[in-house]
């Protein structure tokens, strides 16, 4: 008995099986009852390693591979972590929610996402990777609404794709090596390098393969995106992490996620739409640590995807309550909610303050670990980047999200306060995020290398704080003055405070072309498709030119042209 | 297991061991004549039943001789090969024998209602007497050692079928058109395979295929020999349903009578695939010139063809029989392209697609035949809640269709992962890209039907859930057996995975081409 309590467990089983039983159970309170249980399992199950390594043990003859589906190591331990809190969190904001399939499919997506985590080898990775995509479809595709059904489809087919690339880079690797181990990778492993850093590179939201996000996300469920906003990205960031830390290209890749959702969030009216540009732009960040590749750049990824998913988390559960009450989570319809919403509005600031590094909040403490790796190694140019997408963040999320919603023109609604349960999960967000600015050597000391850095070092405070009162004392000038553009769905669009220098004529007149461009090339790529698909209808149609019965005679010609070919084949050979 | 068969076996008379190999085919070719003379539908189907059940014993007889000894050569009234007629079975043929038996015990045991609902009384023994000398003639096709006798076995499994097919036309007159094609197509099919074999003997002198083997040394330039093979090819491609002979195919298994559906969809293609391999790198010199010539520039991009344009076609069919044909032509080509690589892996990987396709899509056959007795489903709408309202069907259903695509955990998966593998083994990635793009496309049309049968809700009437007819155990279990198959041969897959490896040793050798 004591030796089974001793054995490692994979805190993933705890969570898939309880996917398994809510699916089964038909009580709501006890549906409930288990996922907010399975994830207190789950920690328990995490607490109690105390060493490092690989279990779970499983052979697979048919495929002549050894798989492990429990390895627990530095960098895995503190994913794991974060996702088994993510769970918790999701399961108390989704409490009052009656529905069986969105219960079942969110533990499910968070179990299958902890699995990936502690996959030991590529097979049991590639196993999760897909069932990540298959459950959390489900949390799109429950709105209901025709929008939100084809977003699935191509949530979808993006996703499986991903899984198919990592499974045809694991096959070519096995091939190369002959072990299916997932470790380090690399682009020095050719094609099979490139196929799987591709595959994950989808789920990571790299730029041109991110469209999905921006496009599902939103039109999710209320708590649907929260659960989207915590697992897939960061789970691609761990994938990442383990086998392509030190690749440089990953290092201009982030620093392009960085600064280009920058420009769309600014002139989005959806502000759900805006956190996922939002979460593109974080996850920017981490792959540049990843790309980086050193002790403090991969411990900076590593820490800034657990403070991610608390303060995004948060920022979607209040834009969540928001949506709840209102009915809308639109930039231009609401406004002045802070008067009825007051405990949200409190909870989105924290959020608010945490994505904007303010000193004593979570990224304040981790996203300077990815800055000080950059310049560590003298990446300046990156560092810039970089520092500009800091205030990016501040203008985006920091202030617009709260900003429109709580405060600005008050659109005069009266509702009530969120829900207990949605206020209780917003509060360990909020407290976490708090507890980690100011305690971060507790989160150091789960990184996955030995850290040696201090955060609140007077230049950094001072630094930060310029930044930060530069850009909120730019805001309070334009409200002062009343240029502040009023929240409508044009005006929004002129959102161009931020670059108020010489930039931004030239800033305008880029972004006017590229609008253009891509307006052109998307519908040029419609009609292309559109072309494609109603010429594949007619030929591929029940009664279409390629299903339709041909005569027996001309069937026959047939047959003897293909006759034709094969014996000039075999009488060419030589 | 082999344990319990060998106890089994050692109860049997001798005369059973020795001729073990005669019976498996004479058995069920008399029988067809007997099951006319029955006249009663349910009588003629419990004989048909009982001599399929002869003939698994006489095939495991087979498999435990093949295990032991390696090969087992069966030569008529005692004549030396070359000049008597022989039968022969090998690894590579008794996986289709296997196959064969197994999947028409099923489908007869599964056949039974489906029968007595669709074919009009007088009529159903006839359609059992059709289906054992369909049954015959493809086990006939299987085990013999002579390429003559192949075609005339070919021939009788082929007009059994055209007569099965035709019996769907009391239920459905497309049936009538679809059998008409097919007996043009087949029969221009069998006369290329016969004129082949006509040069064959011509430039050897035998018809003994081992001994054509022989008689083929040192022939290589010859033009005859050449000829031979593109008429055999070309022949036998029109019977596997090679792109772009597939045409009769999907009529053929859309509108024939449910349990001919079932039978003709897990056996008839696959027999003739095993003949193209036994011709193709068994009896012609694997490595010739003209052999690899066909392989490279005929047979893989008519096999990529095919993955690519029939699974787009699937995705379009709106009949759901229409959907499984054309997915089956596009399975073929994951078989034929394994064939196409000329390696020992692709050999035995596409043995391995062949089998594991055989029970995959004999079962979704099965559910979609169950769907169609019982709620009258025939189209892909018509699914809608049936994952509530027939739970079982539809969890086999599922199982199967899951395999049909290659998910993990199930047996697609194991056989497409080994033809990812010789694709890249052969250096040929635009083979492994093709495989890879085609599964994403069954994806598809697999998932539009079980988006139906959960996600949709059932058709109501008068606001309650509309009622089937009761689904019979007897059209179950078969299918359930199946279901469970799917997720056993992931697992296990030593018995179908042994025989094909070392089918494909004795064929081509370790390395191959």
């Amino acid at each position: 008995m004591t030796e089974l309590l001793s054995a490692p467990l994979n805190p993933a089983w705890a969570i898939l099986a309880a996917g398994l039983l809510i699916a089964l159970l038909p009580w709501h309170a006890a549906r409930k009852a288990v996922m907010l249980i399975a994830p207190i399992v789950a920690l328990g199950f995490w607490l109690k390693m105390n060493i490092f390594g690989s279990f779970g043990q499983m052979d697979l003859d048919t495929i002549g591979a050894g798989l492990t589906t429990f390895r627990f190591d530095g960098l895995s331990r503190i994913w794991g972590l974060i996702f088994i809190i993510a769970a918790f969190i999701n399961a108390l904001f989704a409490l009052h929610e009656r529905d069986r399939l969105t219960d079942t499919m969110s533990v499910l997506y968070g179990g299958a996402a902890l699995a990936a985590v502690f996959a030991g080898d590529l097979i049991t990775l590639f196993v999760f990777w897909e069932m990540t995509a298959f459950t959390s479809v489900f949390l799109i595709w429950r709105t209901g609404t025709a929008a939100a059904r084809n977003a699935g489809i191509r949530y979808l087919l993006m996703h499986i794709s991903s899984g198919v690339l990592l499974l045809a880079g694991a096959v070519l690797l096995h091939a190369q090596t002959g072990s299916w181990a997932f470790e380090h990778i690399g682009l020095e492993a050719g094609l099979a390098g490139w196929l799987i850093l591709i595959g994950i590179g989808i789920k990571a939201a790299f730029p041109l393969l991110h469209t999905w996000l921006e496009d599902a996300y939103p039109k999710a469920t209320i708590t649907g995106a929260v659960v989207l906003s915590a697992f897939t990205t960061k789970m691609a960031i761990y994938a990442l992490a383990r086998g392509y830390a030190g690749t440089e290209i990953l290092i201009y890749i982030g620093a392009i996620m960085t600064v280009f959702p920058v420009f769309f969030a600014v002139i989005e009216n959806d502000l759900r739409r805006v956190l996922s540009f939002s979460i593109n732009n974080q996850l920017g960040f981490m792959v540049v640590g990843i790309g980086i590749g050193t002790t403090l750049g991969v411990n900076g990824a590593a820490a800034h995807a657990f403070a991610d998913v608390l303060f995004k988390g948060l920022l979607f559960m209040s834009m969540g309550a928001v949506l709840y009450r209102t009915g809308t989570a639109k930039a231009s319809e609401l406004g002045g909610l802070f008067r009825s919403m007051p405990i949200t509005a409190f909870f989105c600031l924290i959020g608010a303050g945490s994505i904007s590094a303010f000193p004593f909040l979570s990224a304040f403490v981790t996203k300077s670990l990815i800055l000080a790796a950059a310049a560590d190694e003298g990446h300046w140019i990156i560092w810039l980047v970089l520092v500009f997408a800091s205030a990016g963040v501040l203008e985006h999320a920091g202030i617009k999200i709260p900003y429109f919603s709580f405060f600005a023109h008050d659109s005069g609604r009266r509702v009530k306060e969120a829900p207990w349960n949605m206020l209780v999960a917003m509060g360990i967000a909020a407290f976490l995020s708090i507890f980690i600015g100011v305690n971060h050597h507790w989160l150091y000391s789960l990184l996955p290398y030995a850290i040696n850095y201090e955060p609140y070092t007077f230049d950094h405070i001072v630094g930060q704080m310029q930044l930060l009162l530069a850009a909120i004392f730019a805001f309070a000038l334009l409200m002062r003055l009343g240029w502040y553009p009023s929240e409508k769905r044009m005006t929004i669009l002129d959102v161009d405070w931020f670059w108020r220098k010489p930039g931004k004529a030239l800033g305008r007149w880029f972004y006017a072309i590229i609008a253009r461009l891509w307006a052109f090339a998307m519908r040029g790529l419609d009609q292309f498709f559109g072309g494609c698909s109603a010429v594949l209808a007619t030929i591929m149609r029940p009664d279409g030119g390629l299903s339709r019965a041909l005569p027996a005679g001309a069937l026959a010609g047939f047959t003897a042209a293909l006759l034709t070919l094969a014996l000039l084949a075999v009488y060419m050979a030589s | 297991m082999n344990a319990v068969l060998d106890a089994f076996i050692a109860l049997l008379p001798a005369w059973t061991l020795a001729h073990a190999a005669p019976l498996l085919v004479v058995s069920p070719l008399l029988s067809g004549p007997i099951a006319l003379m029955l006249t009663r539908g349910k009588l003629a189907w419990a004989w048909a039943l009982l001599i399929s059940l002869a003939t698994l014993v006489f095939a495991l007889v087979l498999y435990s001789q093949v295990m032991d000894h390696g090969s087992v050569t069966y030569a008529f009234g005692d004549w030396a090969p070359p000049l008597g007629i022989t039968y022969h079975v090998d690894t590579l043929n008794l996986l289709v024998l296997l196959l064969v038996v197994f999947m028409g015990v099923l489908s007869l045991i599964y056949g039974l209602p489906s029968v007595l609902r669709e074919i009009a009384p007088a009529n159903q023994a006839a359609f059992f007497a059709a289906f054992m000398l369909c049954f015959a003639g493809l086990l006939g096709v299987a085990i013999t050692g002579d390429a003559f006798n192949v075609f005339v076995f070919l021939e009788i499994s082929s007009i059994s079928t055209y007569v099965l097919v035709a019996m769907g036309g009391g239920a459905d007159r497309r049936a009538l058109t679809s059998s008409f094609n097919y007996l043009i197509l087949g029969t221009i099919g069998a006369t290329f395979f016969v004129i082949g074999i006509g040069f064959l003997y011509m430039a050897t002198g035998t018809l003994n295929m081992a001994d054509i083997t022989v008689q083929l040394q040192g022939k290589g330039d010859d033009r005859v020999v050449r000829a031979a093979f593109a008429f055999i090819f070309i022949g036998l491609g029109l019977k596997t349903a090679m792109f772009p002979l597939h045409t009769w195919l999907p009529g053929a298994y859309a509108h024939s009578p449910t349990m001919a559906g079932v039978f003709l969809a897990s056996t008839a293609t696959k027999v003739a695939f095993y003949t193209m391999i036994r011709f193709m790198v068994g009896v012609f010199l694997p490595g010739s010139v003209f052999d690899s010539a066909i392989l490279l520039l005929v047979l893989a991009p008519m096999a990529v063809a095919a993955m690519l344009i029939c699974s787009v076609q699937a995705l379009y069919q709106a009949n759901l029989r229409k959907i499984l044909a054309y997915s089956s032509v596009a399975q073929l080509g994951y078989m034929l392209l394994g064939l196409s690589m000329g390696t020992a892996a692709g050999v035995s990987a596409g043995l391995l697609h062949m089998f594991n396709h055989a029970i995959l899509k004999g079962g979704l056959f099965m559910a979609v035949g169950i769907f169609a007795l019982s709620y009258g489903v025939r189209r892909v709408e018509d699914l809608r809640g049936l994952g509530k309202t027939m739970p079982l069907t539809a969890a086999g259903f599922t199982v199967c269709g899951l395999s049909l695509i290659g998910v993990p955990v199930t047996a697609g998966f194991v056989s497409k992962f080994y033809l990812v593998s010789a694709a890249l083994e052969r250096g040929w990635w635009w083979a492994a890209a093709a495989i890879l793009i085609s599964s994403v496309l069954a994806i598809f049309y697999v998932g539009r039907m079980l988006e139906m049968m959960y996600l949709q809700k059932a058709p109501q009437v008068d606001g309650k859930i509309a009622k089937g007819e009761p689904v019979s155990a007897l059209a179950l279990a078969p299918l359930l057996l199946l279901a469970a198959a799917n997720i056993w041969f992931m697992f296990d897959a030593s018995l179908p995975k042994g025989l094909a490896d070392a089918a494909a040793a004795a064929l081509l050798g370790g390395g191959g081409l």
